[in-house]
């Protein structure tokens, strides 16, 4: 009886919330996730039902990114900030709750367990450099100074970069560079791509992808 | 023709830096140096590890001084009781010219102070930053803690000529110091919640993560106190014109950059140490310095700064703050 009257004031604080804010609900998310936007590919095919993505593919990884970042990501392929010929057909007919709701089933994916080192000593040492101190004689501060400690992420506007895919990261630093991504509040990341090595983004990228993720909500 | 030849190269490498900085999205617009400036290139923590002419067990005081500069929040509840680290407004490891690079300390001081009315030494000068930008109590003359973060600005410093004080890049002053007569709270407001909040949160508290601090906070208990030379308009601005939002220096114009100094220097933070019991009258005491701020004059209907509110710290004045003379 105790327990039901728990269960009911929970249901009476998320109507509640949901008033103020909308929720993504992540069982409804997981069909989404199985069946797609009803007019190309299903998330799961190139994510997985686990959202651990895959490296090989530059398939990013979604599992314990922050929701609203995700949801956030799907939107503006949708308004053309991100550019993908691959990811805007296959979300294009989503309705923001379906957004919402696959971004809440990811993000409460289980974090992969981090992946092999790729890469020498030597890159990878340059990678965690640029990680942790930046490389400020060519104005480019540190990941973590926006990404958070360890780069796990901060909030929903800087996404944990620490054990996302290598190859996916050096894509993406690719994307800014060329403005087929631009879609950085106050353009905070673009000056950053557009100034590293095809060296450096090698090096951070190799590092990155070697770390071990923790999930946003830091419940993992 | 040989000299020629140089010319030509020195001409046409000027040029496609400029095509370079002109074809970037983002460009790094910082000022010029003025003709006759002395322009340091401050040694970097990879020169240290490589010059085998430092002493190891020197090496190791100056990456002692290098951690605790960077992560000056190892000394909180101790030495420091607010959200900042040197770095937090020494930009780029304390390296950078035009973010308040900290190794002309180490060259141009033992010299005489304003800001106290004394001949400071470069303990006494890292004390300030102690005592007012966060908000704390100075690690005790001649202790480790600061040997250490003496010996970093010293090997900052490498090579500079001592006694020069024609610097470029040095403090945050380039915007000069006329506050603009169309300076106005609603303007500041406006120019932060378009280029600060994403970042430093719409209450100016900053953000943590994990319990570090990621953002630093801009006023709130946080956040530098009424004695710290941020509080200055027009260091706040400079600051801002050369070094926010991050990555992208000199992005906002000089105007914006005013505007929103004015606006984050319009809200409250913790009490100057200074402080007599009375705002209006502790302006006036330490006027050469808060002609600069808003502190003890009247903003949205009250008086910046009459409050007993310390932040986290709990006493007003660090003891070793002190006068000095020579009579």
């Amino acid at each position: 009886m105790l327990q039901r009257n728990g269960r009911l004031t929970l249901v009476g604080a998320l109507l509640f919330s949901s008033a103020l804010q909308a929720q993504g609900v992540a069982a409804d998310g997981r069909q989404v996730v199985m069946q797609g936007d009803g007019s190309g590919a299903p998330c799961m095919a190139c994510h997985g039902m686990d959202g651990a993505g895959n490296n090989a593919a530059s398939f990013p990884r979604l599992a314990g990114l922050d929701a609203d970042y995700i949801a956030k990501q799907m939107r503006d392929y949708n308004a053309g900030t991100r550019i993908s010929a691959i990811m805007q057909p296959n979300v294009d007919n989503l309705s923001e709750q379906q957004i919402l709701d696959v971004a809440a089933y990811y993000a409460e994916q289980a974090v992969p367990a981090a992946q092999a080192a790729t890469g020498n000593e030597e890159l990878l040492a340059l990678g965690e450099k640029l990680a942790n101190r930046g490389d400020w004689d060519q104005y480019i501060p540190a990941c973590e100074s926006c990404h958070g400690p360890d780069n796990q992420g901060v909030g929903s506007t800087f996404p944990g970069i620490a054990g996302q895919h290598g190859n996916y990261i050096r894509q993406q630093l690719h994307a800014w560079r060329s403005g087929a991504r631009h879609n950085d509040p106050n353009q905070l990341m673009t000056g950053v791509a557009e100034r590293l090595t095809e060296q450096q983004i090698e090096a951070v990228a190799a590092y990155l992808g070697s770390r071990q993720a923790v999930a946003a909500e830091g419940e993992q | 023709m040989k000299h020629n030849f140089m010319l030509l190269t020195v001409v046409s490498a000027v040029m496609s830096t400029q095509v370079v900085a002109s074809d970037a999205k983002v460009p790094v617009n910082l000022p010029e140096s003025k003709p006759g400036q002395y322009v340091h290139q401050a040694p970097t923590i990879d020169d240290l590890m490589a010059d085998e002419s430092v002493h190891p067990e020197l090496r190791k005081v100056i990456l002692k001084g290098y951690d605790l500069f960077m992560n000056t929040q190892q000394l909180r509840g101790e030495y420091v009781f607010n959200d900042m680290s040197c770095k937090t407004c020494h930009m780029g490891e304390g390296r950078m010219n035009w973010s308040g690079p900290v190794w002309p300390a180490a060259t141009t001081l033992p010299d005489y102070r304003g800001k106290n009315k004394h001949v400071n030494s470069l303990e006494e000068r890292i004390a300030g930053c102690f005592a007012y930008s966060m908000n704390g109590q100075p690690p005790a003359y001649g202790s480790d803690d600061m040997l250490a973060l003496t010996a970093y600005h010293q090997w900052l410093a490498k090579s500079a000529p001592v006694y020069e004080k024609n610097i470029s890049g040095r403090g945050f002053s380039h915007l000069g110091k006329q506050i603009p007569d169309d300076i106005s709270y609603a303007k500041g407001e406006a120019v932060y919640a378009a280029n600060c909040a994403i970042c430093h949160g719409n209450d100016g508290a900053g953000q943590k993560k994990d319990g570090k601090v990621v953002f630093p906070p801009l006023w709130g208990d946080g956040a530098y106190n009424w004695g710290a030379g941020l509080t200055r308009v027009f260091t706040a601005a400079s600051f801002i014109k050369n070094n926010m939002p991050l990555s992208k220096p000199g992005s906002l114009s000089d105007n914006d950059a005013w505007q929103v100094a004015w606006y984050i220097n319009s809200q409250e933070r913790p009490q100057d140490p200074r402080y007599t019991g009375d705002a209006r009258a502790t302006r006036e005491q330490f006027i050469d310095f808060h002609k600069h701020t808003r502190y003890g004059t009247d903003v949205n209907g009250k008086v910046l700064g009459q409050h007993d509110n310390t932040g986290e710290k709990p006493f007003l004045k660090p003891s070793n703050l002190k006068p000095r003379t020579f009579e």
